[in-house]
């Protein structure tokens, strides 16, 4: 579980978010918003990546400016270009293991699993720069995955995708036992979310069930003076 | 690209360790200026001959290996025979061929993996732990870059040959720089993110 | 690790693969003696004046040992331990002085970076400094005079000041836009 207590972001002289507090508990949560509301700030707070200017976030108990929440918040990255790291996908895949305590055969066979649980075996030995789009998203997906996280932050994760992609990485996602908190634009994509939050401007504007926010959000964007 | 030019094979040659090869060249180097004469050459290049049979490297690939360098050589000597002879100019280019095959020698009987192994097995003996997983880090880091440097450059001369733009240098490398430095700080973080496992102080 | 470790060692690794993209363009090889004009000069000043001194020498460093382990990242495809054995061998590993000269230069003036400040460090680091390497090794691996050496290099000189302008050009844009040195 993870919680936000009076969390503010500035960055100079830019306040990015404004004193927001929440409770993260249940296990499919949308965060929706326009661009540049402070939606990636916020999904890095839930891990760490970001640390608040003021206010605390606790992760499962833990204050993640004392105890690193990098192991049980995972974090998929927008573009998959920026996440993977190394220039072959099983050794991208065992990229996060390496000071696990692991063996390299162990390391080995969990990523083998991973691969094989979403029929991803024939990528195993590619080179990451030669993947496809939908492929690259995948892959950063099953990278964070072998590390076995308890809670998944993934920040827009359909937007470099294709319609078949899109669906692959859906009915992915929708396997999953994790938490999953996502940053989406894509409205189909959260519609069946537990919750949905909506933030604008650094603030929180809506908070609810997934329908209402929904429509609220549509409501307002249409409204908007173009 | 990315390839070296390795001759698969099972010689002593192949065999021998990285780093002895490595030490090897540097000695063989060395000795070749601090022995400066036509002995210690002919010596230097018998060897040398000897080692590029027991490899079995085809003569083709020798020829091709030295080829880059035929005409640097060509100049050296022309320089050097209105210096001083031509025997003095035969010796100073020989010489600069009998390093170069013998470089040659080592990147034709040595797998670049192994050689960065070596290189990193012998850095985590001398250097602290950090400082050779950095290392080997960023040798990996480096390879994944290559083609997503040449992504963004390509993506960002399209870019502007679509507005119109002419294709300066200044007008491609400004773009592209900023592009991917934006990139290397999103990977930092994500290289972050993924190593829960490692020390992370701030 | 620390975050800024880690970010260094992703700048450093890209600016050695920035190198190895410049290698693509191909040389032009002016005679006498051979030293070819390549575009990866151009990548040693950016080194330096965008990396700053530490990193931007360590990026070199990072690309002369791929290099030397085989990786054909030179431009005209040369890679591996003889290139460094050959007449250009001295500017090669000039580049990582090269490099660190240039940052340290940039570092100096960062307050009051522009265009001519940018240049003169280019000029000094990238050209002055690079030359004062490779030109004795050129010397005394062809047992020519350090003179001689110096007038068959001098040919390179005016594609090298092209490469200075647009460097200096570049660096400044990034310094405004995207800076990577902190100021002192
Ligand atoms: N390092 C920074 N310095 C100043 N402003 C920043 C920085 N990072 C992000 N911002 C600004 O903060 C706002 C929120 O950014 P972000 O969280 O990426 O929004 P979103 O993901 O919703 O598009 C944006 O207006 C962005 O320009
Ligand atoms: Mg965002």
């Amino acid at each position: 579980m993870i919680r936000l207590d009076g969390v503010t972001v500035r960055k100079g002289d830019t306040l990015i978010l404004d004193s927001v507090s929440l409770e993260l508990t249940e296990r499919r949560i949308g965060i929706i918003g326009p661009n540049g509301s402070g939606k990636s700030t916020f999904a890095r707070l839930l891990n760490g990546l970001e640390k608040p200017t003021t206010g605390t976030v606790h992760v499962d108990g833990a204050p993640t400016d004392r105890v690193s929440a990098l192991g049980k918040v995972g974090f998929v990255f927008q573009n998959p270009d920026n996440q993977i790291v190394m220039p072959l996908v099983d050794e991208d895949l065992a990229f996060g293991l390496r000071k696990s305590g692991l063996s390299k055969s162990e390391i080995g066979e969990r990523v083998q699993r991973h691969l094989e649980r979403f029929d991803l075996t024939h990528l195993n030995e590619r080179r990451t720069h030669e993947l496809s789009g939908g492929e690259k998203q995948l892959i950063a997906l099953i990278g964070v995955l072998v590390m076995e996280p308890a809670i998944i932050v993934l920040d827009e994760p359909t937007t470099l995708l294709d319609l078949r992609n899109r669906r692959i990485l859906v009915s992915l996602l929708d396997r999953l036992d994790q938490t999953l908190i996502v940053v989406s634009h894509d409205l189909e994509l959260m519609a069946p979310m537990d919750r949905l939050i909506w933030i604008d401007e650094g603030r929180i504007r809506g908070d609810g069930n997934a329908g209402d926010i929904v429509r609220g959000y549509r409501e307002a964007t249409a409204a908007e003076p173009c | 690209m990315l390839t070296s030019d390795y001759v698969p094979g099972d010689s002593v040659v192949h065999r021998a360790r990285p780093l002895i090869k490595v030490g090897l060249l540097f000695l063989v180097c060395t000795w070749l200026f601090v022995r400066e004469g036509w002995l210690s050459l002919a010596a230097a290049g018998l060897v040398l001959v000897a080692f590029f049979a027991i490899a079995r490297i085809p003569p083709k690939i020798v020829v091709a290996a030295i080829r880059p360098a035929l005409w640097v050589l060509g100049l050296v000597f022309v320089a050097q025979l209105f210096l001083a002879d031509w025997r003095f100019a035969g010796f100073v280019v020989l010489r600069f061929a009998v390093m170069i095959l013998a470089a040659s020698l080592l990147t034709l009987t040595t797998r670049t993996s192994d050689l960065v192994e070596a290189i990193e097995r012998a850095l985590g003996r001398i250097l602290p732990a950090r400082s050779a997983e950095a290392i080997s880090l960023a040798l990996s880091l480096c390879m994944r870059f290559i083609p997503r440097v040449r992504d963004i450059f390509e993506e960002v001369k399209n870019a502007q040959r679509a507005r119109g733009l002419g294709t300066s240098w200044r007008a491609l490398v400004t773009p592209t720089i900023v592009r991917a430095l934006k990139s290397a700080d999103e990977i930092a973080r994500a290289i972050v993110a993924r190593s829960p496992d490692g020390p992370h102080v701030r | 690790m620390t975050n800024d470790t880690t970010r260094d060692i992703v700048l450093i690794a890209l600016f050695a693969a920035i190198m190895a993209v410049l290698g693509v363009f191909p040389p032009i090889t002016l005679p006498l003696i051979g030293v070819p004009i390549t575009a990866q000069s151009l990548g040693v000043m950016l080194a330096g004046g965008i990396l700053g001194a530490r990193r931007g020498a360590l990026s070199m460093v990072l690309f002369l040992v791929l290099v030397a382990v085989g990786l054909p990242l030179l431009s005209g495809g040369r890679g591996g331990f003889a290139v460094f054995l050959g007449p250009s061998g001295g500017f090669l590993v000039g580049w990582i002085v090269a490099a660190f000269v240039v940052g340290l230069t940039i570092e100096r003036l960062w307050p009051r970076l522009g265009h001519v400040n940018a240049f003169i460090a280019c000029v000094f680091g990238g050209i002055i400094v690079l030359y004062a390497i490779g030109i004795p090794w050129i010397a005394f691996a062809a047992e020519i005079s350090i003179a001689q050496a110096f007038v068959g290099s001098m040919p390179f000189v005016p594609g090298d000041l092209i490469k200075a302008v647009i460097a200096s050009a570049v660096i400044v844009t990034v310094a405004r836009s995207y800076p990577v040195i902190t100021s002192p």
